[in-house]
């Protein structure tokens, strides 16, 4: 599994290290992604929402912005993660145990930051807990037709999901942290390891409910994306109404996912010096997984352009034509460059082994799907049925910053997360290694003999 | 009957054309295209109305203009042989509203005299709606809009002024309706009589090329113009199964 021999004990400590060891380059970066996102995040929304959603860039056509593309993309981000671990798990796949637990917790930040940028992009927040149903005195239920709140319920069921998986994966290793810190990280580990004790009991347990998590969370995570594809699918929206959209957004979610996984298990080989743990046998598979995943989408897009051209009707023909040569074309083909032209370097295995390579394309795919989303809103909206009623739609300043400031949200919650949970799962890695040879045993046998 | 025969018996009814038509008023509009002459004055009217703010000109120039009922302009035709036409769009208080289904909050709904309500207080402003609705009539309000004094004067007190973060578009005049239904009810008759309600961009329109009233009576003014051969709904093609009829502009070969 990996270039040379690791012993367990040599797991133990460099993860209780990453936990307790903390340098000085962590709370440069720490301090800045804090600054990022109250400079950028809160700063502009608490301006928009003293000002009103007219602080962003929106207007009569085009009603939603680049505050919807970065909710889809953060939740296209969570996707890999914990729908990526589930199934590995399922298939028994050993290369997935170094990565997955910070895959998981990436998971779990951008679904935390795709719910925030709900909150960022409704005309009044303050009223957002009207669209979950809960008894209340007005006798009012949320719309249940309503795609949308498909959404709030399928988003909300796949957070809990997620946060159940990642924090029953980690008992047992909150549990070898707990018996090497001390202070209060001790006290801290102690409520977090539900006094986990490692008894074979405990341990059969752990493996059923956790494999009975992974089956339950596979179709969430598929019906998750399905229904935020759906937001604009079940519209009447030309080259938005199309049944292709629920497995576009599927695949398309895995894919950036999987690219994102990339970035951040290359940043923390680098950064938390998990050299030999996560090894170039992670970056080859997850090579081919991103390959897979990108002829997929190819497909799928060159297949929405069929059917629009196919359909022969006006305004599909327009939608697509503003789409592919219109004011946004350059991003159009940015998109194609970054997402299906450049991802087939991987069908070599000298690229895919690569580690700097590997994490420039993975960025590019991100900025590639990034791009995806903004022309799914930007450029369908303003080419409606009626032209009278066409407009045109440039993001403002105040969402420029909370998009940048979503990235330092995301960077802030998953750097305090690397400090507090062991970002590589300690029993699972020790699984894939050769068994130690106890050295009292044999002592002892010398000892008899 | 089982729980599924019921729900499935329930759905179709609720589904079946016409379902709508079986409740006390069907308000429809008749927009006589050839009459029409592209003034504005509807726009005005509903304007004073319906306290809708004007947004000033650089807001305007950024696309958020707000007028519930505005006059699409549409040209024909190279420079000299030039032709302008025009058609008034307003919320078309479609029977098979797409905006109805997506709102979470159910903030629009279809009351029972066939009108897509919105219920200001409720909405949340997800915006859903107006990109759900094929005919782009639904105007968010992007800020506080303001009244400087003395134009607060000018408000309607019947209708409601909408904060920063709503949703809000024609009503078809719901509060001269209700006003109606009223006196109706307190003269001791069933029915508001034919005539007797219209929404401010009818009583405006200066060439009568709107018409206002209910398509469940058969002798109705509006009935009768909607049998024109003239009539047709604007984007018939995405079944949205609107109450405000179009009649066709005649072609004149000069």
């Amino acid at each position: 599994m990996s270039e040379r021999e690791i012993a367990y004990s040599e797991v133990n400590d460099d993860i209780v290290r990453s936990l307790v060891v903390t340098g000085r380059n962590y709370y440069i970066t720490l301090a800045v992604s804090i600054l990022v996102t109250f400079a950028c995040f809160f700063g502009p929304w608490f301006y928009q929402i003293q000002y009103g959603i007219g602080a962003a860039g929106m207007n009569h056509p085009t009603v939603w912005g680049t505050y919807l593309a970065s909710f889809i993309f953060w939740i296209g981000l969570s996707h890999s993660g914990t729908l990526l671990s589930a199934v590995l798990h399922l298939t028994n796949s050993e290369w997935r145990k170094a990565m997955y637990r910070s895959a998981e917790a990436m998971t779990l930040f951008s679904v935390m930051v795709a719910a925030t940028m709900v909150m960022v992009h409704v005309g009044r927040p303050w009223f957002v807990h009207w669209a979950v149903p809960y008894p209340n005195q007005m006798e009012m239920w949320p719309n249940f037709r309503s795609p949308l709140m498909f959404d709030v319920m399928a988003i909300t069921t796949y957070m809990t999901g997620s946060i159940i998986f990642i924090y029953m994966g980690t008992i047992p290793d909150f549990a070898a942290v707990r018996d090497r810190t001390t202070g209060w990280r001790h006290h801290m580990y102690v409520l977090l390891s539900l006094g986990w004790r490692g008894t074979d009991t405990e341990w059969h347990r752990l493996h059923w409910a956790y494999t009975f998590l992974a089956v339950l969370i596979v179709p969430l995570a598929v019906s998750v994306h399905s229904i935020v594809s759906w937001d604009f699918a079940l519209s009447i929206v030309p080259a938005l109404h199309q049944t292709i959209f629920a497995p576009y957004f599927v695949v398309g979610a895995i894919y950036s996912g999987t690219a994102g996984i990339v970035t951040v298990m290359f940043v923390l080989r680098k950064y938390m010096k998990f050299e030999h743990l996560i090894t170039k046998l992670h970056f080859d598979n997850l090579g081919k997984l991103l390959l897979v995943m990108s002829l997929l989408w190819t497909y799928i897009n060159a297949v929405e352009l069929f059917t629009g051209w196919y359909s022969e009707s006006s305004e599909e023909y327009e939608a697509l034509g503003f789409r592919l040569f219109g004011f946004y074309g350059p991003l159009y083909w940015e998109m194609i460059l970054f997402c299906a032209v450049a991802p087939l370097l991987l069908i070599s295995k000298r690229f895919r082994t690569s580690f700097v390579p590997m994490l420039i394309l993975s960025i590019a795919i991100n900025i590639g799907m990034y791009t995806e989303r903004f022309l799914i809103v930007a450029t369908s909206l303003p080419r409606q049925y009626l032209p009278d009623a066409w407009g045109m739609y440039y993001p403002s300043l105040v969402e420029i910053l909370i998009m940048i400031g979503s990235f330092g949200m995301f960077t802030t919650l998953f750097l305090i997360f690397v400090k507090i949970f062991p970002s590589v799962s300690l029993y699972e890695v020790k699984e894939t290694l050769p068994e130690p040879q106890p050295k009292l045993r044999t002592q002892s046998e010398s000892g008899a003999s | 009957m089982s729980f599924m025969d019921t729900l499935r018996t329930r759905w179709q009814e609720y589904r079946k054309p016409g379902y709508y038509d079986e409740f006390d008023y069907a308000w429809t509009m008749t927009i006589d295209l050839d009459r029409c002459t592209g003034c504005g004055a509807c726009v005005t009217a509903c304007q004073a109305e319906n306290n809708i703010p004007l947004v000033g000109e650089t807001e305007l120039a950024r696309g958020r203009e707000m007028q519930w009922i505005r006059i699409e302009r549409y040209w024909e035709g190279e420079y000299p042989n030039v032709k302008l036409n025009f058609i008034p769009m307003l919320c078309q208080h479609c029977d098979a509203a797409p905006c109805e289904t997506v709102c979470p909050v159910s903030a629009t709904y279809h009351n029972q005299d066939g009108l897509n309500a919105q219920v200001y207080n409720r909405c949340i402003g997800t915006r859903s709606c107006a990109v759900y609705c094929p005919y782009e009539v639904r105007y968010f309000n992007y800020y506080d809009h303001e009244w400087p004094s003395p134009l607060d004067q000018q408000l309607n007190p019947d209708v409601s002024v909408r904060e920063k973060g709503v949703m809000e578009k024609c009503t078809f005049c719901i509060q001269r309706i209700r006003q109606a239904k009223d006196t109706a009810k307190d003269d001791g008759r069933r029915r508001v009589l034919d005539g007797e309600v219209q929404p401010a961009c009818v009583q405006t329109c200066a060439t009568e090329a709107m018409v206002f009233g209910d398509r469940n009576d058969p002798q109705s003014q509006v009935s009768q113009s909607m049998n024109d051969p003239r009539a047709y709904h604007v984007l018939e093609e995405v079944n949205t199964a609107p109450s405000v009829v179009y009649l066709k502009k005649v072609e004149a070969n000069v």
